[in-house]
């Protein structure tokens, strides 16, 4: 096979390896308890990253209202660990005992329908990955049937978070309001505040990305990949090819919206909280920069570059919290301008050429080059 | 064989009283006309005739304001786009429709008639047929040699053959194409005819083109187009004397 960008071929598999080797042996390696977190809460938004990756660098279609899955997510966790920290023995004092807190404080005397199935955690862990699939399904059913595409489909799912938020924060007795859901225990019993839970949440974390990135890499490689690059550039031609492109808009975007919904419960487990600061608009656009830093047609780009970006947040705003926004605001604006294609885009034209001659000098092994070249061409196109 | 009328069964593409309006101007006016088994059609007309927007019409592009469109008896004004070509009609666009980033065999393989739903996609696999069927239609289009590249790197008369390659892998009973020799070097000209002449066999294709030596070359049948009503049908010897088209072409 010299053409095909097959699955799993020599250059993902290094890729894979090296980033399991970093995020499983020298990050836990090299960080305290503390950084290790911090770190697996970045990673929460890699899954969301990797999402935008297949349905905005792939599929074209951009979606400033990611934070909306990520919520849906990180609420059905949430939403989970706040029953079981509401025992009646833990919530004695309140009017109503057994129904959390924020619920009592709101005069409610009766938990709502819809937190019932939280009562398990095995639909919870369904609900987590079918409430996203089914609106992204809703929404992209109603918008890509119609053929709404391009910036109109971004101003809609930005004002999509915007009514999310305002939900959310309007609810107050039924989602905790602008406080979110927090004072968050235990998982099944098991309590996840303590430093070794977080440890081993770090692992679960890294491993369910891992996952999310394989699958990824099948989409990316199967003839569906393919079918989301050429609706890119030319939609009618994939149209009278015979395809209903509408169904594979569709589908990448509630697969984009499972991605992220994973990632906000993750984020929930490790940090212990849940609010709709961190749904809204502005974390929506934050999580399409992460992928564009990290470069929009590259899986593995896409999570460093959610590393990267936060990183640069954290340390950033504890010594200059003010000049954060500016910074971020330029990051964007410099990604566009000077490397459309991101930290990946770098790598690719800069770092990779000068590793392939310095082994290829040491090695003096004649490597087929011409298999490199379609393959990059094929599996990250310039834009 | 008369125009108007009951149709026989046997024609394969029936258009009857075809009108498209939009915002109350009719680019295309109680339109009919048939199209048999085998039969190479060109439609000829001067600009904002309607011909691209007949294509438009019969391939679902744009909908139908009255009339009927039918295609072996199946309505296709009902159909969706991709329904409509599955049941048997291919589209080439008037500018070279293709995929820049994907290499010229991922271009093919898109067309290849399988794998169309989402699962389809997801499961396919790259076979020997596929394979085979690729490498014999790159064979035909000139541009076997160029199978691995990109198709951005394509001169724009190879991008039109690209285009009419992804069309042929798709196997159509009625071929589409709207100005294919369009700004094409004389030499590709000369390639194109010889190409289509290998496409055309066993099937009906409907062409509109400009270029009136290549009509002459290719043409079965030639329909007139003017103003969205057909202004003369028949022969290209027929209709290259009729007075209302000489008038329309030559003006006043």
């Amino acid at each position: 096979m010299k053409t095909a960008p097959s699955f799993m071929d020599r250059k993902d598999l290094l890729a894979l390896a090296v980033l399991a080797a970093i995020l499983l042996i020298a990050f836990p390696v090299l960080l305290d308890g503390f950084r290790l977190n911090l770190v697996g809460k970045y990673l929460t938004y890699a899954f969301v990253a990797v999402g935008l990756v297949l349905c905005w660098g792939y599929g074209g279609i951009l979606s400033l209202g990611q934070g909306v899955f990520f919520a849906l997510g990180g609420y059905g966790m949430a939403m989970y660990l706040k029953l079981e920290a509401s025992s009646v023995e833990n919530t004695k004092i309140q009017s109503t005992p057994g129904i959390p807190d924020f619920m009592d404080w709101n005069q409610l005397t009766e938990l709502p329908w819809f937190w019932q199935p939280f009562h398990s955690l095995p639909l919870t862990i369904l609900l987590i990955l079918l409430v996203p699939a089914f609106f992204a399904f809703v929404i992209g059913s109603a918008m890509f049937k119609r053929r709404v595409s391009g910036v109109y489909f971004a101003i809609i799912t930005q004002a999509i978070a915007a009514i999310a938020t305002i939900l959310i924060i309007g609810q107050q007795g039924y989602t905790g309001g602008v406080n979110g859901i927090t004072d968050l225990r235990t998982l099944h019993g098991w309590d996840i505040r303590t430093d070794s839970a977080k440890f081993i949440l770090y692992f679960v974390n890294v491993a369910l990305l891992l996952a999310v990135v394989c699958f990824a890499m099948f989409v990316r490689d199967s003839k569906l990949g393919r079918i989301l690059v050429a609706m890119r550039e030319k939609e009618d031609r994939v149209r009278f090819s015979g395809y209903s492109v509408a169904n594979f808009q569709i589908f990448v975007f509630c697969l984009a919206g499972v991605f992220s919904a994973i990632g906000g419960a993750m984020f929930t487990l490790q940090v212990g909280f849940m609010s709709p600061s961190l749904v809204g608009i502005v974390p929506s656009i934050e999580m399409v920069i992460f992928t564009a830093v990290g470069g929009r047609l590259s899986i593995f780009g896409a999570i460093y570059g959610a590393l990267a970006v936060n990183f640069a947040k954290t340390s950033l705003s504890e010594s200059f919290p003010e000049l954060w926004l500016l910074g971020l605001g330029g990051l964007f604006i410099a990604v566009v301008l000077v490397f459309p294609n991101g930290l990946a885009g770098i790598w690719r034209d800069y770092v990779q050429p000068s590793i392939d001659r310095a082994f290829k000098l040491r090695s003096k092994d004649p490597a087929d080059p011409g298999h490199d070249v379609a393959k990059q061409a094929s599996t990250l196109p310039a834009e | 064989m008369t125009t108007i009328g009951t149709p026989a069964k046997d024609y394969l593409l029936a258009v009857e009283a075809l009108t498209v309006s939009f915002d109350g101007f009719k680019a295309v006016n109680d339109l009919s006309f048939y199209v048999d088994e085998n039969e190479i059609r060109v439609i000829i007309g001067p600009n904002g005739a309607g011909k691209t927007t007949v294509l438009d019409l019969i391939c679902g592009k744009t909908k139908a304001t009255n009339g009927s469109i039918r295609f072996r008896g199946a309505e296709l004004t009902k159909m969706s786009e991709s329904q409509i070509v599955l049941s048997g009609v291919g589209r080439k666009f008037q500018t070279p429709s293709i995929y820049d980033d994907l290499t010229i065999f991922e271009n093919l393989e898109i067309s290849y008639p399988k794998g169309r739903s989402v699962w389809g996609a997801l499961t396919f696999k790259r076979d020997q047929a596929v394979k085979d069927r690729v490498e014999e239609v790159a064979e035909i289009i000139f541009l076997k040699d160029k199978l691995h590249e990109r198709a951005a790197f394509l001169s724009h008369g190879q991008k039109q053959w690209l285009e009419i390659g992804m069309l042929l892998i798709q196997d159509p009973e009625l071929l589409m194409l709207d100005e294919p020799v369009a700004g094409m070097s004389v030499s590709e000209r000369v390639k194109t005819a010889e190409l289509l002449n290998t496409i055309i066999k066993n099937r009906s294709v409907l062409v509109i083109e400009h270029d009136m030596k290549f009509v002459e070359d290719i043409a079965h049948k030639v329909t007139v187009l003017h103003q969205g009503k057909i202004l003369s049908e028949g022969s290209m010897q027929k209709v290259k004397t009729d007075p209302k088209v000489v008038e329309v072409y030559l003006g006043h």
